[in-house]
Parts: structure tokens; C-alpha cells; sequence
């Protein structure tokens, strides 16, 4: 008895695992405007929209004078432009990418920074510190080291 | 007598602006560079032209004005320009920066600025002069 309660158990929390993963078993919108493409792809990844709620964007593009530590200085209404495509696909926004699931964890009034600090992020991504070392990897928001196909919204690896 | 003169005048006259075009390589680096001289000749009237080798020597030398994780152009780049890299703080991929490798290093004087902006702030803690810019793409264009 105790045997098929744990069984039970178990079941309810493996069911529970795709709603944790769906961020990684499916195609993430990737960045489709060519502007937002270029200018943020010239340092990182260009980042899905869908992965940061509307307002995470609008405080990151506000002040690109600190931008993680670098002082990011673009042309004239480059940064609305950006901004305004971030915002208008980012995760709570109609559609946001098919990321809704990765948004839940995200608290009503917060206003996250980094998408690597997302619990859900963090429960696929519990690895132990030397995978974390690998000179390749660099930082955490490096995607592209072990999710190759990153560009096109590929996080399924 | 006279004429071996004449010919190796001439010969110095043809050969010195190939020489010129073939390091600028395309006419928008070429135009790139021109810039820059002029504004290296402003800062210093004696200025007589890029080097080579101080465009090396500012490549390969090591730094503390900047970020700590940056402190040469070879954090990124690796000792070799002709070697793709990787962006020290964001682990991002970087082409090469050889001109050899891919013509089109250079040759856009808008991302050339800001990048210059960006990478010498993050390597010397400070912009790079006409001068090392200059001497920076002169290196790159031989590479």
C-alpha cells in the first residue's frame, strides 16, 4: 500500500514536469525584427521577447546606461524602436511567444532583469558548478553554448 | 642614368598607392582610414601615416584602465585575428577580425565607430585616438 502510494506520488509529480519544461520542449519565438536582431545580437544572443514580461523590457531599454555594467549608446530612436518591438511581443503580451507558462512564475509587481533568474530557468538549468565553469559557457545568459539552435527558438537541447 | 631615376620614380609613384589600396582593400575602409588620418594629423602635425606594428602591439598588449575581464583585444579575439572568438563577458561568438578572412571587416564607418567606442572603453578604459584606430584596422587589413 505504502509502495503504490509512492507510486501515485510519483505520477502526480512526473505529470507535473511538462508544465515546468514547456519553456524547453518547444520552438520560443525568436527575435523576428531585424533592427532588435542586429543591435542586441552585436554583444549576446538576441534574446526571445517572450522570455521577460512587457514592463521587464521597457525598465531594461530605459536605461542602457547601465546596461548589466556596459554603457550601451545607440542612434537616435533606435532604442524606442527596440523597445517598442520588445514590449509588443514580450511574454505577457497577446501571444508573448508561447511563453505564458514561463511568465507564471513571475511575480504580479516584479520587474526581473534577468531571465536566468526565473525559477523555472533555474529548475532546468540545476547543474552542477563546473558545468558552469566551462570556458565556453562564460555566463548563464549564454544560451548558445549549449542550445545551438538558440537564434531560431530552439531550447529543446 | 637619368632614366633609371625616372623609373624608379615612377615605379615608387604607381607602387606606393597599390600598396596603400591593396592594405585599405575596399574603398570604403580606404575612406575609413582617411578619416582617420585626418583627424591623427590634426592631433599631431608630425603624424606620417599608420603602423603595422603599432596596430599589433596595441592588439597583443595588456591593459588595466578597463574591464577586468577585458584586459587586451586578445580576450576576445584570441592571439589570432584569423580565429573566430568569444565575446569574455557574454560568451557570444565572434567572427574573425582579420580582414583576410572576412573582406567586409572595416568597411562600415558607422559600426566601426561604435564599435570602436565600445571595445577600447572596455579595453582601455578610455576611447582610442585617430591614431590607434588607424593603426588598428592597418594591422587588421595585413592580417
Amino acid at each position: 500500500m505504502p509502495m503504490r502510494l509512492l507510486m501515485a506520488l510519483a505520477a502526480i509529480l512526473l505529470a507535473g514536469l511538462p508544465a515546468v519544461s514547456q519553456a524547453g520542449g518547444k520552438q520560443v519565438a525568436p527575435v523576428a525584427d531585424p533592427l532588435t536582431q542586429k543591435v542586441c545580437g552585436e554583444c549576446h544572443l538576441a534574446f526571445p521577447p517572450g522570455f521577460l514580461p512587457a514592463r521587464s523590457w521597457s525598465a531594461l531599454m530605459a536605461d542602457l546606461s547601465d546596461h548589466f555594467g556596459e554603457e550601451i549608446v545607440l542612434p537616435a530612436g533606435q532604442a524606442a524602436q527596440i523597445e517598442a518591438y520588445l514590449v509588443s511581443h514580450a511574454g505577457d503580451a497577446p501571444g508573448g511567444g508561447g511563453l505564458r507558462e514561463f511568465m507564471r512564475w513571475v511575480a504580479p509587481t516584479g520587474i526581473p532583469r534577468r531571465i536566468t533568474e526565473n525559477p523555472a530557468f533555474l529548475r532546468e538549468h540545476d547543474f552542477p558548478d563546473r558545468v558552469w565553469r566551462d570556458p565556453k559557457v562564460v555566463t548563464r545568459s549564454n544560451c548558445l553554448a549549449c542550445h545551438p539552435g538558440a537564434s531560431r527558438g530552439w531550447f529543446d537541447d | 642614368m637619368k632614366r633609371r631615376y625616372l623609373l624608379v620614380l615612377a615605379a615608387a609613384a604607381i607602387g606606393l598607392p597599390l600598396a596603400a589600396i591593396a592594405a585599405a582593400g575596399s574603398p570604403e575602409r580606404a575612406a575609413i582610414l582617411a578619416e582617420y588620418a585626418t583627424r591623427a594629423r590634426a592631433a599631431d602635425p608630425g603624424f606620417s601615416g599608420f603602423s603595422m606594428q603599432r596596430g599589433e602591439a596595441l592588439f597583443r598588449g595588456s591593459f588595466s584602465g578597463g574591464d577586468a575581464r577585458t584586459p587586451s583585444c586578445m580576450s576576445c579575439h584570441t592571439a589570432d585575428p584569423r580565429q573566430p572568438g568569444r565575446n569574455a563577458k557574454t560568451g557570444r561568438p565572434i567572427d574573425p577580425v582579420a580582414v583576410s578572412v572576412d573582406p567586409r571587416r572595416y568597411t562600415d564607418a558607422a559600426q566601426v565607430d561604435k564599435h570602436f567606442a565600445r571595445d577600447c572603453k572596455s579595453v582601455l578604459g578610455r576611447d582610442c585616438t585617430a591614431l590607434e584606430r588607424g593603426d588598428y584596422i592597418t594591422f587588421m587589413a595585413g592580417q
